[in-house]
């Protein structure tokens, strides 16, 4: 029988499976994944899972968590808690951290990425990231009401947190490099209103500012105490959160050719560069996506697994049965959306490629983004990506097709 | 087949209407609204829109 091994069984590796079942691969599969949970749902780790969880067991939290599983992978192997550090794609295998080798006849590289740590040393305890479970069950505790938190970065995962640990209480100051608090994503103008939005609730903004050093707890040496600032301020500190972006997990690929930088260069079927018989999938993976220009890049949001995971599956079971690819080009309509608070910011297309932002509708107010926003992303003229802030779902279906007809791929 | 969403799970995404919209319907109210019994060839669209569903509440039964 031959056999199909995913690296990672985060959701991209469940995706993956499910969808190779649904392309009619019949044989084995085997996933080996490095956590030891059953594939579960990340964004809820730093919304309501954190505020609500409480002090339960890891174990519980990754029950509620877990995906759903299609009956169609039933049959799977699972190997939890199994670390991939190498691989020798020219003799089709891959080597476990025990040192226990698994062949294989395709492969699927689904090992997403891991929080990037700021590149300074100092005390250890008090300083947390978030991506996994772990790393959740980790900081729940350390976010009491009146804690002083510092979250570096103020992406995303940045302001979820920092909106979340408000909302428990907790007192927070966000550093951030740049000008402004989600400028990468949403771009100034939207960022900017969701910055104020968050002030409004006692969030100190500090942007522009780095961090220079961590100082410990006087005669507690292994604690974090104060976050000190490139402009000399000092923070004080009992929890700081590091929401500093992220690093692909490629090491284990290292020495078989593939193009490596920021991820797994695929080609526009989502193999990986030279290699018929290998696919990437979910975060890890860098991909044109053709409707919006020819750039490679990899797309850390929450639908991409499930697009990548069909769109790869049907490229590798046709190439394992020698059957001809005749589909159109992967070009997924990428969606994300990010609660902070009472906001509900939902985008399609890619807005963080645009050149020029307008309000359409609602007013660029941040007391009135409650009420609701929509914008408009254009790059070079054409629009290429909207995003709503509390706008109800009957109107995103609209929104996304308007972003559809300019960018068809 | 039988489609059910669970409602004490469901916060009116939409994602579920983007991909099976013949099955998934959100309202002038903003509130979803679906076919329970919905023709067997929306099975591929209702797997997308189950996978598509953030907060993982709809289940597709034989
Ligand atoms: C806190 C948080 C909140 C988020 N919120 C949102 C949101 O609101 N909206 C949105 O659109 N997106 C959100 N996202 C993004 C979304 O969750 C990710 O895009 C998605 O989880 C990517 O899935 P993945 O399977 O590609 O990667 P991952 O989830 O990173 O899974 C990869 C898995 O592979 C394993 N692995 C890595 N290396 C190896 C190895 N060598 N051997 C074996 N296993 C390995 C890892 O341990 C991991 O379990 C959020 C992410 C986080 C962390
Ligand atoms: S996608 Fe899920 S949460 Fe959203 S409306 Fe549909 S069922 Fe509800």
């Amino acid at each position: 029988m031959s056999r199909v091994v995913v690296v990672g069984a985060g959701m991209a590796g469940l995706r993956a499976a499910e969808q190779l079942r649904a392309s009619g691969w019949s044989d084995e599969i085997l996933v080996l994944g490095q956590e030891p949970h059953a594939p579960y749902n990340r964004p809820p780790l730093s919304k309501e899972a954190l505020s609500g969880m409480g002090a339960e067991d890891p174990q519980t939290w990754a029950d509620k968590l877990a995906f759903r599983q299609r009956p169609s992978v039933a049959d799977v192997e699972w190997r939890l808690g199994t670390e991939v550090v190498g691989a020798d794609l020219g003799a089709r295998r891959v080597t476990c951290a025990d040192g226990t080798e698994v062949g294989y006849d395709g492969l699927v590289i689904a090992s997403g990425i891991r929080s990037r740590r700021l590149s300074i040393d100092g005390p250890a305890g008090g300083r947390f990231t978030l991506r996994t479970l772990a790393d959740a069950v980790a900081l729940q505790p350390a976010l009491r009401p009146g804690a002083r938190v510092v979250v570096v970065g103020g992406g995303f995962i940045g302001c979820e947190v920092a909106a979340t640990a408000t909302a428990m209480g907790c007192r927070v100051t966000v550093v951030e490099p740049l000008s402004g608090c989600l400028q990468r994503g949403l771009g100034d103008l939207v960022g900017g209103l969701v910055q104020s939005y968050l002030s409004g609730y006692g969030i100190r903004m500090l942007t522009g500012r780095t961090v220079r050093d961590l100082h410990p707890v006087p005669g507690r040496p292994d604690r974090v105490g104060s976050v000190v600032l490139d402009d000399d301020t000092v923070l004080p500190a009992d929890v700081v959160v590091e929401a500093v972006g992220s690093t692909p997990n490629v090491e284990w690929l290292a020495d078989n050719g593939l193009d490596l930088t920021d991820g797994v260069l695929c080609d526009e079927r989502l193999r990986a560069v030279g290699r018929s018989d290998v696919v990437a999938v979910g975060d890890v993976a860098r991909f044109v996506n053709p409707r919006f220009d020819e750039v490679a890049r990899r797309v850390e949001h929450w639908c991409i697994p499930t697009d990548t995971a069909r769109f790869a599956a049907g490229s590798l079971v046709r190439a394992l049965h020698d059957l001809p690819d005749d589909r159109p080009r992967f070009a997924p309509m990428s969606s994300f959306w990010s609660d902070q608070l009472e906001l509900r910011i939902q985008s399609f297309g890619a807005p963080g490629l645009a050149d020029e932002v307008t309000v359409v509708d609602g007013s660029p107010d941040p007391c009135a983004l409650t009420d609701g926003l929509i914008a408009h992303y254009r790059r070079g003229g054409r629009l290429v990506g909207v995003v709503l802030v509390n706008v109800p779902a009957n109107r995103h279906r609209e929104q996304r097709e308007l972003v559809s007809a300019s960018c068809p791929g | 087949m039988r489609v059910i969403v669970d409602r004490a799970l469901c916060d009116d995404h939409g994602q579920c209407e983007i991909a099976a919209p013949n099955v998934f319907r959100i309202g002038v109210d903003g509130k979803l609204e679906y076919d329970e019994r919905p023709d067997p060839s929306e099975r591929d669209a209702i797997e997308e829109a189950a996978d598509a569903c953030p907060l993982q509440a709809i289940l597709v039964q034989e």
